[in-house]
C-alpha cells in the first residue's frame, strides 16, 4: 500500500497519459464500516480532524445525537444518526460514519476541469490535490454522496483523503486507528468484502436481521468505503445512503457525447465559414443607381 | 456638401458621403460587452475540455479565470441590457425581414440586390440580437446556480444537475452566433468592422445592404413602384 503517489491511475481534467495506468497493483485498500456494531461515540470523527489539523468546528444542536447535519470542508468525517421506528413499533439508533466513499468510477473526478485537481491511486483512493484546484465546485455536483465541500477561505473543495498520507507509510487511516468498538476495519477490497459479507451472513442467520447485507454500490463501480448494514434493503434509513449511487446523467452527458457533438460543431462551424469565404468571397457595397423601386 | 443636403439622391458622386451608424454610446457599449464575451469565451473553453485548460493559464490560471468569470458574465449582461433599451425597437420583426428570411440563399451567395429592402438591421443580425438576449437570461440563471454551487442545499440538487447541462448547451449555440457574427462583421461585409470603431458607412453600404435604413437616414422617400 505504500509509494501510493507514484501511482496514480487516473486525473481529472488531464489531456494525454497519466502516470502510473497501468501498473499492476496486488491490492485495492478499503475502509470497512460495520454500522452494527457501531456504538455512535465520534471518536472517529475526533480522530480525524487531529490527524488533518482541524480544529473542532461549531455544532448544531437539533434534539438528537447529530454533531452537524453533514460534513464540512473541515470536518470530513460525520456520524449520522436516525431514530429509526422498526414496523413492530421497537426503535432502533442507526448510525453511520459518513464519508467520502473513494468510488472506483468517482463523479468528483468526471465532472472535474482542472488538470490533476483529482487523482485516483492505484490502491482505489480518491484524493484531492488542493494545489491543483480552481474552485468551481464542479465535483459538488458530480458526486452522488454529497461529500465534496467548498471552502470560501480557500475558494478551493476538500474532503476525506482516506488518510492517503498515512496509507501510503503503511499505516491504517486515523479514524480506524481509534475506533474502540472495532466496527472499523481497513485491509484489501477482498478481504474487507469478505469480512463484511461474514458478518452480514453472522446478522442473518443469528441476530435476526434478514435482510441485513453489505453495502458496495455498483453504480458508482464498487467503492473503496463498504458498509455492513442491518438492513440492506433500504440504506437510506442510514442518513441518506442512496440506494442506487450514479455519476448524475447530466454530468454524464455533459462529459461525454455534448462534448463531442460541442467539439464537432465549432470546428464544422469555422470550416463552413472559411469555406464560405472561399467559395462567395467578401459582401462589396455597390454603387448608388436610380431607385425604381423595383428592389422585391 | 454635408451628407444630409444632396441635391440628386442616386448621383454617383455622393457614394462616398457618410451617415452616421453608431453612436459613441453604442460603440464604446458594443466592445465592452465584446471584451466580456471573449474572456467567458476563453475561459468557459478551458473549462469545458482538458485540451484547451491551457487558456486558463494565458489568462492568470485556473483559479483567477474562475473567479473572474462570473462576474464578466455580470458585465456582459449588463451590455446587453444597455444594448436592449437603445436597440429593442430596432429589433423587431417586420414583414420584409420575413420575406428577406425566406430568401436568405440569395444572402448566403451574396446576391445581395435579389433581397427585400432591410432597416437599420436585417434579419440575420436581428436573429443574432434576440439568439444572444434568450441565451443571456439562460447563461445568468444557470451561471448563477454554478457560481455559488456549495450553497445548493442537497435536496435541490437537480439545480445543479440542470445548470451544468444548460451552461454548457447555450455557450456552445452563443459560440456558433459569435463566429457568424465576427466572420459578418468583421471579415465577409466590407465596411461593417470600421462602422464599429469610428460609427460611420458611407451612402454606397448603407443603399446596398440597408436599403429602407438608407431612405432613413438621408431623409428621402423611397419612389413608389
Amino acid at each position: 500500500m505504500s509509494q501510493a503517489s507514484t501511482e496514480i491511475v487516473r486525473m481529472s481534467g488531464h489531456a494525454g497519459t497519466v502516470p502510473g495506468a497501468g501498473l499492476n497493483r496486488e491490492f485495492q485498500v478499503c475502509k470497512l464500516v460495520d454500522t452494527t456494531t457501531c456504538i455512535g461515540c465520534k471518536a472517529c470523527e475526533v480522530a480525524c480532524l487531529e490527524w488533518n489539523g482541524y480544529t473542532f468546528s461549531e455544532t448544531t444542536f437539533d434534539n438528537s445525537y447529530q454533531t452537524m447535519p453533514e460534513t464540512a470542508w473541515n470536518y470530513w468525517n460525520l456520524i449520522k444518526f436516525n431514530e429509526h421506528e422498526r414496523d413492530d413499533g421497537t426503535m432502533m439508533l442507526l448510525m453511520r460514519k459518513d464519508q467520502c466513499m473513494h468510488c472506483e468510477d468517482p463523479g468528483c473526478l468526471e465532472a472535474c476541469p482542472a488538470d490533476a485537481a483529482i487523482v485516483q491511486y492505484a490502491n482505489g483512493i480518491v484524493d484531492f490535490q488542493e494545489a491543483h484546484c480552481i474552485g468551481c465546485g464542479y465535483c459538488i455536483t458530480g458526486c452522488p454522496f454529497n461529500i465534496p465541500k467548498f471552502s470560501p477561505a480557500a475558494h478551493k473543495v476538500f474532503k476525506c483523503t482516506l488518510c492517503n498520507d498515512r496509507v501510503s507509510v503503511g499505516l491504517e487511516p486515523a479514524c480506524i486507528k481509534t475506533c474502540p468498538t472495532g466496527c472499523l476495519h481497513f485491509g484489501t477490497k477482498s478481504e474487507m468484502k469478505e469480512l463484511a459479507e461474514t458478518r452480514a451472513q453472522q446478522l442473518r442467520s443469528q441476530s435476526g436481521f434478514p435482510d441485513a447485507g453489505v453495502y458496495d454500490p455498483s453504480g458508482v463501480g464498487g467503492t473503496h468505503v463498504i458498509y455492513v448494514l442491518h438492513d440492506a434493503k433500504n440504506p437510506e434509513l442510514y442518513g441518506g445512503l442512496p440506494k442506487d449511487p450514479h455519476i448524475p446523467w447530466s454530468v454524464k452527458l455533459w462529459k461525454g457525447p455534448l462534448k463531442w457533438l460541442g467539439n464537432l460543431a465549432i470546428v464544422g462551424g469555422v470550416v463552413g465559414l472559411a469555406w464560405h469565404y472561399m467559395r462567395f468571397g467578401p459582401k462589396k457595397e455597390e454603387e448608388i443607381k436610380p431607385d425604381d423601386g423595383r428592389q422585391p | 456638401m454635408t451628407s444630409g443636403a444632396v441635391s440628386h439622391p442616386n448621383a454617383a458622386s455622393h457614394n462616398e458621403d457618410l451617415v452616421p451608424r453608431y453612436s459613441f454610446g453604442e460603440r464604446a457599449n458594443h466592445w465592452i460587452g465584446a471584451f466580456a464575451y471573449i474572456y467567458l469565451l476563453i475561459t468557459g473553453l478551458a473549462f469545458w475540455s482538458p485540451y484547451l485548460f491551457w487558456l486558463a493559464v494565458i489568462v492568470g490560471g485556473g483559479p483567477t479565470a474562475r473567479f473572474w468569470h462570473p462576474w464578466l458574465g455580470l458585465v456582459f449582461t449588463a451590455s446587453l441590457c444597455w444594448t436592449f433599451k437603445e436597440w429593442h425597437r430596432d429589433m423587431q420583426i417586420t414583414e420584409d425581414d420575413r420575406r428577406w428570411g425566406k430568401a436568405i440563399p440569395y444572402y448566403i451567395e451574396n446576391d445581395d440586390d435579389k433581397l427585400p429592402p432591410q432597416g437599420r438591421f436585417n434579419y440575420g443580425q436581428k436573429l443574432f440580437f434576440w439568439g444572444i438576449f434568450y441565451s443571456v437570461i439562460l447563461l445568468l440563471l444557470s451561471g448563477i446556480v454554478l457560481w455559488e454551487t456549495d450553497l445548493v442545499p442537497w435536496d435541490l440538487r437537480f439545480l445543479r444537475y440542470t445548470a451544468v447541462l444548460i451552461h454548457v448547451s447555450v455557450a456552445l449555440i452563443t459560440i456558433g452566433l459569435f463566429l457568424i457574427h465576427v466572420y459578418m462583421s468583421a471579415i465577409l461585409e466590407e465596411g461593417s468592422f470600421g462602422s464599429m470603431i469610428h460609427g460611420y458607412v458611407t451612402r454606397a453600404w448603407a443603399w446596398t445592404f440597408h436599403r429602407t435604413w438608407y431612405y432613413e437616414v438621408t431623409g428621402r422617400s423611397r419612389p413608389k413602384q
